[in-house]
């Protein structure tokens, strides 16, 4: 640490543009949802929005899919990790092929899961191939259906890689010695893995947690190719209401947008409240 | 765990990992491979010489989309660099508020800010073009090369550009000849995970380019609901490459700090 010199003349050009672009949309969009620029503010999109009985249905659909993604990332996300950082033949390829993984656009995933999960996809095929179904109305609807599964499938695909390597990073500078200390004094091997191992890797699965929530609850290009027409993610739905050639729909995508701002703000709150202590 | 049941489920994870990106490959050399075949019938090149012929769209938009990319990389790290250096070296009241304004942009979805600054564009003029995508992804980018940039000078020895000053040298040849070397791998990495950051992006771009300024992810979309899947799986096999270029280059940083805010979203 050096103390001369002032921090905030490096600071200030970073925190402007993040300030004009990131505080100004968040402000413009806040007000957008008001009415405020198209004369007066009220309540009216606000009102609108929270009484429509779509808004809930995509709400509740965008949770679920943040839920479902998040929660089978971070469990397959740390067997994985428990599962590579232990050498076997194939240990190196699947380090590579997480990392890979990391750098593929989110567009690019969701399109290949499209064509390897629907009704004429590549595991169709496999299975008509293999005489499981007879043709493509025989295989179960995994995209664009009721649950959402597509949509999961491709985070947990794009997610497990990245709470994986998160996670090994943090078990290489934990070392072994916590466990091997615990197996000393007579833990056996899942025990030390409970209870040492675990707690210790707890805050950053939680953080890592945290950006998967909030990405997989915010992104529009995924729910958009693999998603239902009705109800769509929340996101799906702003952008549509944003796109509206009747304007007067635009005060209610800001809402939206704010709703979405919202939720994820609260997350970044519960996540990363302690994250000095 | 047994050895065998360890390389079974590693097949497993590894067969997972590859799977959704065996069609795509599969569909830029294919043609007509429809349902019941497994594989193609027909193999062929031709996706990939239509995806380079006169034209096509693709060759437009590989280059504005590395265009958007090096711009918005060399912005972040013209901005990101001393902010990173004033929160990798400083302690000052209301770090912890700095840090927290600076990452909420890499959590807070970008369709959530994206209709707003849209409505900020509108007003400067900087909609519908480069130069607002490359303004607008700033918003995900810059975060990312604050906190790879703050972690680089966490273990920099500030100590050497004192020495150097005590010595005669000047604050630019203490700029280039002691800091800039000594942070130039950490430039580098920043700058290239900037640039596929910027690179992956799709709702920033449409909401600000209006559709009119048309990236690879944007075709990638459009060729595939058009049924141009051939066309659709060559896109998504060039969307990997920068991302495999810059891995082969920087394999080892990979895990570390800076992928803990976030991968490429």
């Amino acid at each position: 640490m050096i103390g001369r010199g002032h921090p905030w003349l490096s600071l200030a050009p970073a925190l402007g543009v993040i300030a004009v672009l990131f505080g100004g949309g968040l402000a413009l969009g806040l007000a957008g949802s008001f009415g405020m620029g198209r004369g007066g503010a009220s309540l009216e999109a606000w009102i609108a929005v929270l009484s429509e009985g779509r808004v809930w249905r995509s709400l509740g659909l965008s949770l679920w899919i943040a839920f479902a993604s998040t929660a089978l990332s971070c469990v397959i996300g740390l067997g994985a990790a428990l599962l590579l950082r232990r050498r076997f033949p194939g240990q190196g390829l699947a380090r590579l092929l997480f990392q890979i993984n990391l750098t593929i656009p989110h567009a690019v995933g969701a399109l290949g899961i499209l064509w390897l999960l629907s009704q004429s996809g590549f595991v169709a095929r496999l299975s008509a191939g293999a005489g499981l179904i007879d043709g493509p109305a025989g295989f179960p609807a995994l995209t664009q259906d009721r649950f959402a599964i597509g949509i999961i499938a491709h985070y947990v695909w794009k997610e497990v890689p990245f709470i994986g390597l998160i996670l090994l990073a943090n078990m290489q500078s934990l070392g072994d010695d916590p466990e091997s200390a615990a197996r000393s004094l007579g833990a056996s091997p899942f025990a030390a893995m409970r209870l040492v191992l675990l707690p210790l890797l707890m805050p950053a699965l939680i953080r890592a947690g945290a950006i998967v929530f909030a990405f997989s609850f915010g992104a529009w290009e995924v729910p958009v190719l693999l998603g239902q027409s009705a109800p769509t993610a929340l996101p799906v739905l702003a952008w549509q209401r944003f796109t509206d050639p009747d304007l007067a729909a635009r005060p209610e995508a800001m809402a939206l947008a704010m709703l979405i701002a919202l939720v994820s703000a609260v997350l970044i709150r519960a996540a990363f409240a302690g994250r000095n202590r | 765990m047994s050895p065998r049941l360890r390389i079974l489920l590693g097949l497993a994870l590894i067969a997972a990992l590859v799977a959704p990106l065996l069609p795509l490959a599969l569909w830029s050399v294919a043609r007509g491979w429809f349902f019941p075949q497994i594989l193609p019938a027909n193999w062929t090149i031709e996706p990939w010489m239509q995806a380079f012929a006169p034209r096509s769209e693709i060759p437009g938009a590989l280059a504005t989309t590395t265009l958007i990319a090096l711009a918005a990389a060399a912005l972040a790290l013209a901005l990101g660099i001393p902010a990173g250096r004033a929160l990798g070296l400083y302690r000052f009241r209301g770090k912890a508020l700095v840090e927290l304004a600076l990452l909420a942009p890499v959590i807070v979805p970008g369709i959530a800010v994206g209709l707003g600054i849209h409505g900020v564009f509108l007003r400067l003029g900087l909609t519908n073009s480069v130069p607002g995508v490359v303004l607008v992804h700033l918003v995900p980018t810059l975060p990312y090369v604050i906190f790879v940039m703050s972690g680089v000078f966490a273990n920099y020895d500030a100590e050497a550009e004192a020495q150097a000053r005590s010595l005669g040298a000047r604050p630019l040849q203490v700029l280039w000849h002691v800091m800039l070397p000594a942070i130039a791998p950490g430039i580098v990495v920043a700058g290239l995970f900037a640039f596929l950051v910027s690179w992956s992006q799709y709702i920033l771009t449409l909401t600000i380019g209006g559709g009119r300024v048309v990236t690879l992810p944007l075709l990638l979309y459009a060729q595939a609901g058009a049924g141009r899947n051939d066309q659709a799986g060559v896109l998504a096999m060039l969307s990997l490459g920068p991302g495999l270029v810059i891995l082969a280059l920087v394999a080892r940083q990979l895990t570390g700090r800076g992928m803990a805010i976030g991968g490429t979203r």
